[in-house]
């Protein structure tokens, strides 16, 4: 039971390159049958743990565990129960898409082409066309169609609408959930787009230099935040939780706090955050605040 | 077929808001006892969104009573009970709100000041049922 409770857990997961830590100190626990984004800026680190939850990297600190299995054990049997579409959706852009589906038969243990086969006729994308000559939104239909055939139990994808148009966008993502609604399958994704995260993701993991900063289901974050509005003062916070940021104008201060009672001092009004607020306040933390904190260290 | 809609600048949690636009179809009398909702594969093909949102939502409806899932056959709207406003109540409230707003545009209130001052009784109010 508990190997598919969790989709994903990493212990003290660390990634070092040549260059430096790339990721550092990364524990997740994320549950099986959601939709989980990893956001975070350009270098936080999403596509190194992205890699390391499909084995195409080794971590040097931790343990990764993927379905209840550590991936740097991994076998043909459980790599083939993950499925991973990289950034810009690769395809071979000289074959047909006819060929790029026998392609994958033939390189995979589990491959539906019938259903691939029908998400495409679905969106009128012809099989004798070669990848390349296909639209940009076709290609990443074509490249999901792809990895959803597998029929995965876990699907990676590094930005997959970072590069399509508003509507490939929505098109891309109405064939997600839909997939998603069908059952079975975990989908995590890596944006820097933390626009309308809300409408296709349960659970977020934020990432900002190479460090986890926040990661929870999205529902119990939103009401776990609240962002105060009140005169401007320095002395009430004792009063507001766990200030996550705070900003002051001449006369009133908004305070994004975390499990905070509205402060009993008159003026002051508490309104929800929005998620896109609440991820950008989190990103614009300074880095390492762990570390700040226990070496006294005040920014 | 009922139709959600979704505003991804409300604030509000998606989930909520197609429990909100049930609720308040419910009650202006767009969907009536019997009307069955889009089962969820459609609503989330639709918008875009999240299974387990609307699959949320839907369990939060249930939990209301107002609607009841069937399985194989969808989700339907219950009779309501004492839940909807008669509609002698829903005119009177409806015109006392209407005057409410005269007098604010009167007194020189824009839209944005309107919503300010009621979004803030709103929430006084509401504190003090708690409190």
């Amino acid at each position: 039971m508990t190997a598919t409770e969790f989709a994903l857990r990493t212990d003290g997961v660390g990634k070092r390159y040549r260059r430096g830590w790339a990721l550092r100190d990364c524990t997740l626990a994320l549950p099986a049958g959601g939709v989980i984004a990893l956001v975070g800026p350009n270098g936080a680190g999403k596509t190194t743990l992205l890699r390391l939850v499909v084995g195409l990297l080794a971590p040097s600190t931790g343990t990764v565990e993927v379905l209840g299995h550590d991936v740097t054990a991994s076998t043909p049997q459980t790599l083939s129960r993950v499925g991973f579409l990289a950034q810009d959706h690769p395809l071979y852009k000289r074959f047909t898409v006819a060929e790029m589906l026998r392609f994958g038969r033939a390189c995979n243990l589990r491959f539906d082409q019938g259903l691939a086969e029908r998400r495409l006729a679905k969106l009128d994308i012809p099989l004798d066309r070669r990848a390349g000559t296909l639209s940009g939104g076709q290609q990443a239909q074509v490249a999901l169609a792809l990895a959803l055939a597998k029929r995965p139990d876990l699907l990676v994808l590094d930005e997959p609408v970072a590069s399509l148009d508003p509507l490939a966008r929505h098109e891309f993502l109405q064939v997600l959930m839909g997939a998603v609604a069908e059952g079975g399958v975990t989908v995590l994704f890596s944006s820097h787009v933390v626009h309308e995260l809300e409408r296709v993701c349960d659970h977020l993991v934020v990432l900002n230099h190479g460090r986890v900063t926040l990661t929870g289901d999205i529902d119990t974050l939103l009401a776990e935040h609240r962002l105060l509005v009140g005169p401007r003062t320095a002395t009430d916070l004792d009063r507001a939780g766990t200030v996550v940021e705070a900003v002051h104008s001449d006369r009133h201060t908004t305070l994004l706090v975390r499990d905070g009672a509205i402060p009993a001092a008159p003026g002051w009004q508490a309104q929800p955050v929005a998620l896109e607020d609440l991820v950008l306040a989190y990103l614009r933390r300074p880095s390492e605040p762990s570390a700040a904190v226990t070496s006294g260290v005040a920014a | 077929m009922f139709v959600f809609r979704l505003d991804t600048h409300s604030g509000v949690p998606p989930y909520l808001q197609l429990v909100q636009q049930v609720r308040q179809a419910v009650l202006l009398g767009f969907l009536q006892p019997g009307d069955r909702l889009p089962l969820i594969r459609e609503v989330v093909e639709d918008l875009a969104i999240n299974p387990n949102t609307v699959a949320k939502a839907y369990r939060q409806m249930e939990q209301e009573n107002l609607v009841t899932g069937r399985p194989g056959q969808g989700t339907f709207v219950n009779e309501q009970q004492s839940a909807v406003m008669s509609a002698s109540t829903y005119t009177s409230l409806r015109r006392g709100l209407a005057t409410w707003l005269r007098r604010a545009y009167a007194a020189g209130l824009d839209d944005q000041a309107v919503n300010a001052l009621f979004t803030s009784v709103h929430q006084q109010t509401r504190n003090e049922d708690v409190a």
